[in-house]
């Protein structure tokens, strides 16, 4: 029994089943030579190309770049970065149709070509004296992801554990009219046989097969040359066939051995490169180039001079089409990929991205528009076709049955969406649109069990760790009980004590020291009767007239008197309601705090504040229609309050109002209460926001002949709340109203 | 005759008995493995919109007999589950839940007062802040439970669809035409 490395060296072929033979209609394209597209007016490179996530964007909008200048920060294994395919200036970073499918737009750098091309500073590396983790920082850093169409992250899969016993280098392109790995084995295949010795130096395989169809054999002779003679390197032609490029029927086919579900080649010993891969990590390593550009078919009988495409990332599809004459047709499909796994682009603006390799763009004879779909009629041709020996049949109807468990049962996931069963079927069943269909809605699922679970366990940890806390408080609530209790035990013996004592002393005290203490308390009470004769008649003004401060009371007091009055007369006049009593009881509270306790600026301020507090209290269980009114009876107030302050008592009192939170808060209370009325009572015309603001200024400049007030709303965070306050309160009430 | 075959079958039925009588003490289920299963079918958002305080309550009285058409974060496939698992009838959502779009709550942070009420009543955890300090949701975590949306006193929470991106998207048949048949 020969080992598979001999059976490989001995040139034997194995084979996969199923597979189709569609024309391959390629003959054409290969024998032209790579054109160069000219630099395009702008360039959409979206920050993802890749399978895994998307690095940070580090330009902005107007930066200048220079060619090879990476745009994103791959800061993490999963992410590789994109490149400036030459040297220009950033227009944007925006949302633009993303090259899939579902067309849904992803963020893009939109950048405008200058022209110049200018590079950045390179530093090629010298590979043989370069350990693996450079090489493998190197490919990730120059952003190459997978060339065949996967995009997975090149540095990702050579960073292996296990040993490669064959690495294979995949130059079979099975779909029709896709010739982009072919024009490059033509032309590149030194720098790809380069390639794959930076990639053997980092995976260190015994051997390397390197797999081309029959049907190109002008690339098998240029590998065959560029490969020199290099052991044990294996140019290996294989039959054309569909999907023979898969990864997985490839390897079936080179050597028979089939990679298990759900596994990878590596599980195998097996490793296998695109063709472009290997050419974009010769690029990256032997000259810093990172991955710019790529070959792209663009192919299709619209167009008058099909070719392979050297095309800048970022490229619009619209830009390759007109390079290669398009002449569309009404209506034009323009798909992306291949016919077989490509899907049809909604507008050209589109970019190539470095998965990108066919533009196709067909006439309707050549490639019609998918047929109306007929019932299955059980003829098992999709069965026999499946290179993945899987039972379409039965997949579709458990597609259609959205049965996921029997999906699973019949390995859907196995299915490599290569169409070749859609591609047989004679009632045109779309039966790969289907298999995606159930794939996607299973990997919804599996989010969703996945996500449940995270929010099981993160409730479960929030149910430990309210109930963690509740015992805790609890605990120290009984400790403190227990102080507590421990403490009063602890003096109760000496109260009682105390207590004993003092009976005692009682009981000693004779009857004349009871006569005698009685007269004292008499003698006390007439002192105490003295004192107040005293104080009542002595004149105000004799004693005072030295003492400013006193003066100062009573001019106040004669003030505070007069203004009552007319605010009173004033109020009556204008309200004419029952409206005028609160502010009046308001200013009579205040000037009888005022008068009582001017000598304590502090104390009349609060005062103040209470009187204030009291007079809006008794407008809002009035139900006072307005706000104005509130107004009327504060300004009394608060001008009352101020006055009796007299100048010394002035400073304070604006200390008081200057509290610029309380009278944030009061003004917020106040809003919040004319909304609850105006809402309360719809009032006919516009009042409500105009009330609104009056208060919100009124309180403010109520006592104007301070500082304070200009500061209130000058504080946005108070001010926002207040704001906030009041909207809780208006939402609460109408809630209760609504309900 | 008639006695000794009287005899050993009552001998065997009491045998039997007692194997039985033992295994059911000795292989005795601890917990009630229903409730369990029916958890696992919830979608585990806690959002009490069933009229339980969580999932595990929910599951515990659907094992005791309730319906099980009252989860709607669940939908229909949740339903369709429990039918399964219970040998009941799959009965319809409830009209609003039929065709619920997956949403998660967001804070309009400058209308933020960080009452922390919000994080309070979540009740996987997904909203961070402290007191006066503004208060965020993490997306990720978010369930879309709605419960933190009504103790919001400055209602600056929303709750915002969630936005469909090329991984999350679901292929559409649009290579089916669609074509009209003439009724006849």
């Amino acid at each position: 029994m020969q080992s598979l490395l001999e059976q490989v060296a001995a040139g034997l072929l194995w084979r996969f089943p199923g597979g189709v033979h569609p024309p391959t209609r390629k003959a054409e394209l290969s024998k032209k030579p790579i054109a160069s597209l000219p630099l395009p007016d702008k360039l959409y490179i979206p920050l993802r190309q890749h399978i895994g996530v998307a690095g940070h964007c580090l330009v902005h909008k107007g930066d200048h770049v220079m060619k090879g200048q990476p745009l994103t920060l791959a800061d993490n294994s999963m992410s590789v970065p994109v490149h400036a395919p030459t040297s220009g200036l950033i227009l944007a970073v925006t949302e633009h149709t993303s090259p899939h499918p579902s067309a849904l737009p992803e963020p893009c750098i939109v950048l405008e070509p200058d022209g110049l091309d200018e590079w950045r500073e390179r530093e090629p590396m010298h590979y043989p004296r370069c350990s693996t983790e450079q090489l493998l920082e190197r490919i990730q850093q120059s952003g190459i992801a997978g060339m065949g169409g996967a995009g997975f992250p090149t540095h990702l899969k050579s960073a292996v554990q296990q040993h490669v016993e064959l690495l294979i280098i995949n130059g079979v392109e099975c779909e029709p009219y896709i010739s982009a790995d072919d024009a490059l084995m033509q032309e590149q295949a030194d720098t790809i046989v380069q390639g794959i010795e930076i990639l053997c130096h980092i995976l260190e395989p015994k051997a390397v097969l390197i797999a081309i169809e029959d049907d190109k054999p002008a690339a098998i002779s240029a590998m065959q040359n560029a490969c020199d003679g290099r052991q044990p390197w294996y140019v290996r032609p294989v039959p054309t066939k569909y999907p023979s490029g898969g990864e997985k029927q490839l390897i079936q086919l080179l050597t028979g051995r089939e990679v298990p579900a759900g596994r990878r080649p590596i599980d195998i010993g097996m490793m296998m490169f695109n063709v472009g891969t290997s050419f974009a990590v010769a690029q990256a390593v032997l000259h810093d180039i990172p991955l710019l550009s790529r070959i792209v078919t663009v192919a299709g009988d619209t167009l008058q001079h099909p070719q392979n495409v050297l095309a800048p990332i970022g490229t619009p599809v619209s830009d390759l089409l007109h390079f290669c004459g398009f002449q569309p047709e009404r209506p034009q499909r323009v798909i992306m990929g291949g016919p077989m796994m490509g899907f049809t682009l909604p507008d050209l603006s589109v970019p190539i991205i470095k998965t990108t390799n066919c533009i196709l763009a067909p006439t309707q004879q050549e490639l019609p528009a998918a047929g109306e779909e007929m019932d299955c009629i059980r003829c098992t041709a999709c069965a026999e076709a499946c290179p993945a020996s899987l039972l379409p049949q039965q997949l579709l109807w458990f597609s259609k049955a959205k049965d996921t468990e029997k999906l699973d049962e019949y390995n859907l996931f196995d299915c490599i969406e290569c169409g070749a069963c859609a591609y047989v079927c004679p009632s045109e069943i779309p039966l790969v649109q289907y298999y995606r269909v159930a794939k996607a809605e299973i990997r919804e699922q599996q989010r969703e069990a996945l996500k449940a679970e995270q929010a099981k366990a993160r409730f479960e940890a929030r149910q430990a760790r309210l109930e963690a806390e509740k015992l805790e408080r609890q605990r120290r609530n009984e400790q403190l009980a227990a102080e507590r209790a421990a403490k009063q035990s602890a003096s109760a013996p000496d109260a009682v004590a105390a207590a004993l004592a003092r009976v005692k002393s009682q009981q000693q005290q004779t009857p004349g020291d009871l006569e005698a203490i009685k007269a004292e308390r008499e003698r006390k009470k007439q002192q105490a009767r003295e004192r107040q004769a005293e104080k009542t008649e002595a004149p105000a003004d004799s004693v005072s007239a030295t003492d400013p401060r006193q003066a100062a009371i009573t001019a106040a007091l004669a003030r505070a008197k007069a203004k009552k009055q007319a605010a009173a007369t004033s109020d009556s006049e204008r309200v004419q309601s029952q409206q005028t009593e609160p502010g009046q009881t308001a200013t009579e509270s205040v000037e009888t705090a005022a008068a009582n306790e001017a000598s304590d600026p502090r104390k009349a301020a609060i005062a103040a504040a209470l009187a204030r507090a009291k007079a809006k209290k008794q407008a809002a269980a009035s139900a006072s229609d307005n706000g104005q009114t509130e107004q009327e009876q504060a300004k009394p107030a608060h001008t009352g309050a101020a006055q009796a302050a007299a100048e010394p008592a002035q400073t304070a009192a604006a200390s008081e109002a200057s509290d610029p939170r309380k009278a944030a808060i009061a003004a917020a209370i106040a809003r919040a209460k004319a909304k609850k009325q105006t809402e309360a009572r719809p009032a006919p015309e516009k009042a409500g926001p105009e009330e609104a603001k009056s208060d919100q200024t009124d309180p403010a400049s109520a006592p104007d002949e301070h500082i304070a007030p200009t500061e209130q709303p000058s504080d946005p965070r108070k001010a926002a709340i207040a704001a906030a306050v009041a909207r809780a309160k208006a939402r609460k009430r109408k809630e209760t109203e609504l309900k | 005759m008639m006695t000794t075959a009287l005899a050993v079958l009552g001998v065997l039925a009491l045998l039997f008995g007692a194997i039985l009588g033992y295994a059911a003490i000795r292989f005795r289920v601890e917990s009630d493995p229903l409730i369990e299963q029916i958890d696992d079918i919830l979608p585990q958002t806690q959002c009490g919109q069933c009229g339980y305080p969580g999932c595990r309550p929910y599951a515990e009285a659907i094992a005791n007999g309730d319906d099980i058409n009252k989860c709607p974060p669940g939908g229909e496939a949740t339903v369709r589950k429990l039918a399964d698992l219970m040998g009941v009838e799959p009965k319809p959502l409830h009209e609003e839940a039929q065709n619920a779009v997956k949403k998660v709550a967001f804070i309009r942070e400058d209308e933020c007062i960080g009452c922390t009420k919000c994080i309070q009543a979540c009740p996987v955890d997904a909203i961070v802040g402290a007191t006066r300090q503004m208060h965020t949701v993490i997306v990720d975590e978010c369930t879309g439970c709605d419960l933190c949306v009504e103790p919001c006193p400055v209602d600056c929470i929303d709750m915002i669809p969630l936005i469909e991106t090329a991984e999350r998207w679901k292929w559409d048949l649009q290579a089916i035409p669609v074509r009209m048949v003439e009724a006849d």
